[in-house]
């Protein structure tokens, strides 16, 4: 499935009666990038959980390539091209590495299974562990392999970094960046590490309860520290 | 590019299968050798293995809480006995009617069952058990009721082993049907479509977020389980040559269930194992004391709960592995 546009309009969404999300609108063009920043608690999961039609949404339209998802259920978004990575990587614990790219693949043969491995090596040498038997860094590369594996054209990652040692965040940014760079896929980065965020994507967007604060373009905040501190944090970038 | 290949697709798993359907042809051969009397019991087992095996599909593997599953094979058993009755001889289309039968039954179960989760689903299943027998009751005039359903007489398999009184035939044609089931759900329950099962069985929110239905996926799994258990129903006909309501009984379904947990769910092996040593114990404990044999299996099934929550394949599995672990 080729890159398709990201369009958010006067996206509001929740959980029951509560509302975490107002009127959030963004887009991001085919083959684009966008990073998603906020302090916890802000609203970026449920923006993701939102977009993937995981949770209730009150009002607002979401268009993938142009073509109005908003009434689809989440089974229809992905076939629609959303593909989520989610925060709790979810891979399936009593599955192996390899049955787990099995499901992922849906339709596609079963060697096209080669390109998990080409992306992620490690994945190769840990193919017959189970799920539970991951780090928690081979547990997000194999949750971002058996997502990529589907072919989305809209990328959807969740905090991937989240408690991951150094040496894996490059592993797997190197990876994301490569991706992002070939343009097959149109992709929304949500991440706490603002230097990640920054590096990854031209334009940011912050959350602050629930409401877009922020936008512009990495370059802007990254030079305005008073606009780190308020929105993220004080010595969020280092 | 990695010049790594796929497991299963590079065909690693074959020479485990072929030892595991080895292993049960020799299972099979040494019943024959041991039990030259009891082989009607024997094919009883097969029959009935089936039914644990479909069962399994559907819990072991998808997570589905039913207690309806004897609906399917009796199904089965009823379509293939009638078809029998009226003229279809041949005992590999009377397997053949008997899975189709199971098939539908199990599509339509699917559609029901599906509707719910957790103990709502467990008791829209019971209820469907309950309706079979007693639509199998109530037309008597296509099923015999209460007497149940006689005359049905298989001509040769293959046109060449006619169906002796010994039950030599209905014993092989049982094995040769359990073998090639059972090689058949080994491939499936590897395949993509049996990860996806399992997928949904931990996390079918998950597996709904990665684009694959949830519903469709399971209501194919009732079919393929219906098809098996009605192919173990239909053999159970042609074998006995009489179906009675007991095929279609929650007595049965409950029964199945408590094989397959003593065997273990979500292992093809575990459902045989626990089919033999229930039907083995029920045969040989119940000859000497009629009315207390549950009481023995109650206990192995406290025992086995307890102790080993992944059943007696659990249990040997775990001891192969502890001694493969030895320096």
């Amino acid at each position: 499935m080729p890159a398709a546009s990201l369009e958010v309009l006067g996206l509001s969404a929740g959980y029951g009666p509560t509302v975490i999300l107002e009127d959030v609108s963004f887009s991001v063009p085919a083959g684009g990038r966008l990073s998603v920043l906020g302090r916890n608690g802000m609203g970026k999961t449920t923006l993701l959980m939102a977009l993937m039609g995981l949770t209730k949404r009150t009002g607002g339209e979401i268009r993938v390539g142009g073509a109005d998802v908003t009434a689809m259920n989440a089974t229809a978004r992905a076939i629609a091209g959303l593909g989520l990575v989610p925060q709790a990587r979810e891979v399936f614990k009593s599955l192996t590495v390899e049955e787990n790219l099995f499901v992922g693949l849906k339709e596609r043969p079963r060697s096209a299974i080669a390109e998990a491995y080409a992306m992620f090596p490690r994945l190769a040498e840990r193919r017959r562990n189970l799920g539970w038997q991951l780090s928690g860094g081979e547990q997000q590369m194999l949750s971002t392999a058996r997502t990529i594996l589907g072919r989305p054209s809209v990328l959807l990652l969740d905090e991937p970094l989240e408690g991951l040692a150094p040496v894996i965040c490059d592993e797997l940014m190197a990876v994301l960046t490569r991706l992002a760079d070939s343009g097959e896929m149109t992709i929304l980065f949500v991440e706490q590490r603002l230097d990640s965020a920054l590096n990854f994507a031209e334009r940011v967007v912050i959350l602050e309860r629930g409401r877009i604060a922020w936008t512009g373009t990495s370059d802007t905040l990254r030079d305005d520290h008073t606009l780190i501190e308020r929105y993220i944090g004080v010595g969020a970038l280092h | 590019m990695s010049e790594t290949r796929p497991l299963a697709a590079s065909g690693r798993r074959w020479p485990r299968d072929v030892i595991g359907l080895a292993a049960i042809a020799l299972a099979g051969g040494a019943g024959y050798v041991l039990f030259p009397d009891s082989l009607a019991f024997l094919t009883r087992i097969i029959s009935i293995a089936l039914l644990v095996l479909s069962l399994d599909l559907l819990i072991g593997y998808c997570g589905i809480a039913t207690l309806g599953q004897s609906a399917l094979y009796g199904a089965g058993a009823y379509a293939a006995g009638i078809a029998a009755v009226n003229g279809l001889t041949d005992p590999v289309a009377l397997i053949a009617v008997g899975a189709l039968a199971g098939g539908v039954a199990g599509l339509l179960m699917g559609a029901v069952l599906l509707r719910a989760h957790g103990l709502p689903q467990l008791v829209l299943s019971i209820a469907f058990v309950q309706l079979f027998h007693e639509m199998a009751n109530k037309a008597a005039s296509i099923t015999g009721g209460s007497d149940g359903l006689y005359g049905i007489a298989p001509g040769p398999l293959f046109g060449l082993f006619a169906f002796d009184l010994y039950g030599k035939t209905a014993f092989f044609a049982g094995l040769g049907l359990l073998l090639l089931v059972f090689a058949a759900l080994s491939f499936v329950v590897r395949s993509p479509f049996g990860m996806t099962c399992r997928g949904i069985k931990e996390d079918p929110l998950r597996i709904r977020a990665m684009g694959i239905g949830v519903r469709p996926t399971l209501i194919k799994m009732f079919a393929l389980s219906g098809a098996v258990a009605g192919m173990g129903g239909a053999l159970g006909a042609i074998a006995t040559q009489v179906v009675g309501l007991d095929s279609v009984s929650f007595e049965l379904s409950a029964n199945a269930l408590v094989m397959l947990v003593l065997g273990g769910f979500g292992s093809l092996y575990g459902a045989l194992i626990g089919t033999v040593i229930f039907l083995g114990v029920e045969h040989e404990v119940s000859a000497i004391n009629p009315f207390h044999w549950m009481t023995l299996v109650g206990v192995m099934l406290i025992a086995v709960v307890l102790f080993a929550p992944r059943g007696l394949y659990g249990v040997m599995t775990d001891a192969v592995a502890r001694w493969r672990g030895r320096p």
